[in-house]
């Protein structure tokens, strides 16, 4: 049955995980340059030093040994670039805050989202359905560069009523979880929609009619849980890609997620921070989609007996 | 036997974009209770529209009720109010479908679906619902109810399914049973255990039972009167005798040459030549005019009155049939 299949996935993804971490292991270090080589005018004795402290200085497949080694224990292993911080340090405090503000944005998201798709559904072809699908089109069309800051000057400059940047206050959440969130909501509306209106055209919809059920029934007890498993579906991408997409709103609101490191580290050849970001995100993709897979093996009873 | 629905010239239009589809354009019929009233004819002929618009099942626009009543219980259900029409339906009239795969909700137990009409109509509890839900599935022979009620729908074979759609219009104990093709998907023994069982049940309680389906094999088992339509028009409507052995319409004729008979063999089953009319471009005429091989002039301009002996009733522009 399908707990037996869920298990499945859980075991089948430990080898995956293993040629991940060899994968990106490999493919950082064949990529040009390394992480001492933009300091400038390093006396050569340092930089043997430096070599040394972070074993690179040994072949690599020792390395690739000694990583293995420490990632079983735990541990990612010092950055290379923030000096005396290791990447555990680095992303237990820079990951909860990007956490937080995805989060955050997929609540907006979800709520905005299933309300505005519901109520299309409910009147199609009206206003309730015109104007949010149009808004929708919008938030998907637009990049988060431009919404983020069209946010900020209306709700921040002219209205004055949300701040425009931080981490501190419950009102430094508005602006940046509203942004991160709008293209998500946009999204989830349309696939409430669609869904939605899919599962009312469907026979034993009709028939729960015929039973003389009313609309408001009908709605909540007979077509909500089909109509919402393609949202379902796509919470598991919507979540990771939330938490992973959010540097450019990061950016825009200086807000110390985990984004930052990310890129930097790419860029300065920070092999150790780009591992361990890469993983941290890669096992979240993974979660989310597990998560998905249960979730989805609880509302639909015919996967459950597969 | 008392009458339960009186139809006087009910009239159902589709309003499209392309034009008016005239899917059903004068039914007149009486129905009494304990009686079953078979309605036959092509596809696209308006039996389910016709149907689904009675218990206001379709959605007005695109539909609209031109014209006609349909008296059932002291009340017109044309005119009757939305809040009247849900009290009516799956209470004092259900409905079975043609597909018994996809007319139960695969996200729920089936028991779930069976109490809701006990529990909408006559505000049972969810234990005295089971009660009487277990007492339906035993009557239409589903050997093992409490099985059944934990049971998603998936779980349980097309003719099984139809039989729990059965026992779900059977909880209410309504006075009509409409029946829209219900053996259609199923197979032929199959077919023949639900149509009995449909038999034995009305027996029993004493409802009046539609039902619509292409056979005429099926009507000849297991009604009372029939009614044959087309393109949305009564063409003839009598005893299952008087449309079996005394049809005046030449499109009943066609479809009785049409259908297969145990007791003679044919080598290939004539089937009757050209097309249903396109229902949003009907003249003033027959709508059968083109493929009736005794058409005259007239039968192009005007649409027959009726004939009428007795109980059966006529609409063909031939004085008799040859
Ligand atoms: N929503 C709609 N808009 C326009 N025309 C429609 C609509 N629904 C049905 N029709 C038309 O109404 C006519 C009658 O259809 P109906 O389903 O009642 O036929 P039927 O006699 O039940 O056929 P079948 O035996 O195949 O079930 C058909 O010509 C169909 O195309
Ligand atoms: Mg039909």
């Amino acid at each position: 049955m399908g707990l037996r299949y869920l298990l499945g996935r859980l075991l089948g993804m430990i080898p995956v995980f293993f040629a991940v971490v060899t994968a990106i292991f490999f493919l950082i270090r064949f990529a040009p340059g390394g992480p001492f080589d933009s300091e400038r005018n390093v006396p050569p004795q340092i930089l043997e030093n430096l070599n040394k402290k972070y074993h690179l200085d040994e072949p690599l497949l020792m390395q690739y040994v000694h990583y293995l080694n420490d990632l079983a224990h735990g541990d990612l292993g010092p950055s290379f670039k923030h000096a005396n911080r290791t990447v555990n340090e680095i992303i237990g405090e820079a990951f909860p805050v990007s956490l937080e503000l995805g989060l955050i944005s997929l609540v907006w998201a979800l709520l905005i989202g299933i309300t505005a798709g519901g109520l299309a559904a409910l009147k199609p072809n009206t206003a309730f359905d015109y104007i949010p699908m149009s808004i929708s089109i919008l938030g998907i069309c637009l990049p988060t560069f431009v919404i983020g800051p069209f946010l900020v000057l209306v709700f921040g400059m002219w209205l004055e009523i949300a701040p425009v940047s931080g981490w501190d206050s419950i009102g430094d959440r508005i602006l940046p979880s509203l942004t991160l969130g709008f293209a998500f909501a946009a999204y989830i509306s349309r696939l409430t929609r669609g869904g939605l209106m899919e599962i009312r055209s469907l026979d034993f919809v009709r028939t729960a009619r015929a039973k003389g059920l009313p609309e408001s029934l009908i709605l909540v007890k007979h077509t909500l849980r089909g109509g919402l498993l393609p949202v379902v579906s796509y919470l598991g991408p919507a979540l990771a890609g939330i938490i992973a997409g959010a540097l450019v709103t990061e950016t825009i609101f200086s807000i110390p997620g985990l984004g930052r490191f990310f890129i930097e580290s790419a860029l300065n050849r920070d092999y150790t921070v780009v591992m361990g970001t890469s993983l941290l995100y890669f096992t979240l993709i993974f979660v989310c989609n597990f998560l998905v897979d249960v979730t989805y093996t609880i509302l639909d009873p015919r996967v459950r007996h597969e | 036997m008392g009458e339960v629905l009186h139809v006087r010239d009910y009239r159902a239009y589709f309003h499209t974009r392309r034009g008016i589809v005239k899917a059903v354009d004068g039914l007149n019929f009486n129905l009494s209770a304990g009686e079953t009233l078979g309605i036959v004819g092509e596809s696209g002929s308006g039996k389910s529209v016709f149907l689904l618009s009675l218990l206001g099942l379709l959605p007005k626009p695109p539909l609209r009720i031109e014209s006609g009543s349909a008296q059932f219980g002291g009340m017109d259900l044309v005119t009757a109010s939305e809040d009247t029409m849900r009290s009516i339906r799956g209470n004092k009239i259900a409905m079975i479908f043609q597909e018994p795969m996809t007319s139960l909700n695969p996200y729920l137990k089936i028991g779930t679906q069976l109490i809701e009409p006990l529990m909408i109509h006559r505000n049972k509890t969810k234990d005295e619902a089971f009660k009487i839900v277990k007492g339906s599935l035993l009557k239409v022979g589903i050997g093992d109810p409490d099985r059944a009620l934990n049971a998603y729908p998936h779980e349980f074979s097309g003719g099984m399914r139809q039989r729990v759609m059965i026992a779900m219009a059977l909880t209410t104990h309504p006075e009509i049973l409409i029946a829209d093709e219900p053996t259609t998907a199923l197979d032929v023994t199959v077919q023949a255990q639900i149509l009995e069982l449909l038999k034995s049940i009305q027996k029993e309680t004493g409802m009046a039972v539609i039902l619509v389906t292409h056979d005429l094999g099926v009507v000849a088992g297991v009604a009372d009167r029939c009614l044959v339509m087309y393109a949305g028009k009564l063409f003839e409507q009598g005893s299952v005798d008087d449309i079996f052995y005394r049809s005046q319409h030449p499109y009943t004729h066609a479809l009785l040459k049409s259908t297969p008979r145990l007791d003679k063999a044919l080598a290939a089953l004539p089937s009757i030549a050209g097309t249903a009319p396109d229902l949003s471009k009907l003249g003033p005429g027959c709508p059968f005019d083109a493929r009736c091989e005794y058409v005259k002039e007239e039968c192009r301009n005007s649409f027959p009155t009726a004939k009428r002996t007795e109980e059966h009733e006529s609409f063909c522009h031939l004085e008799k049939l040859p």
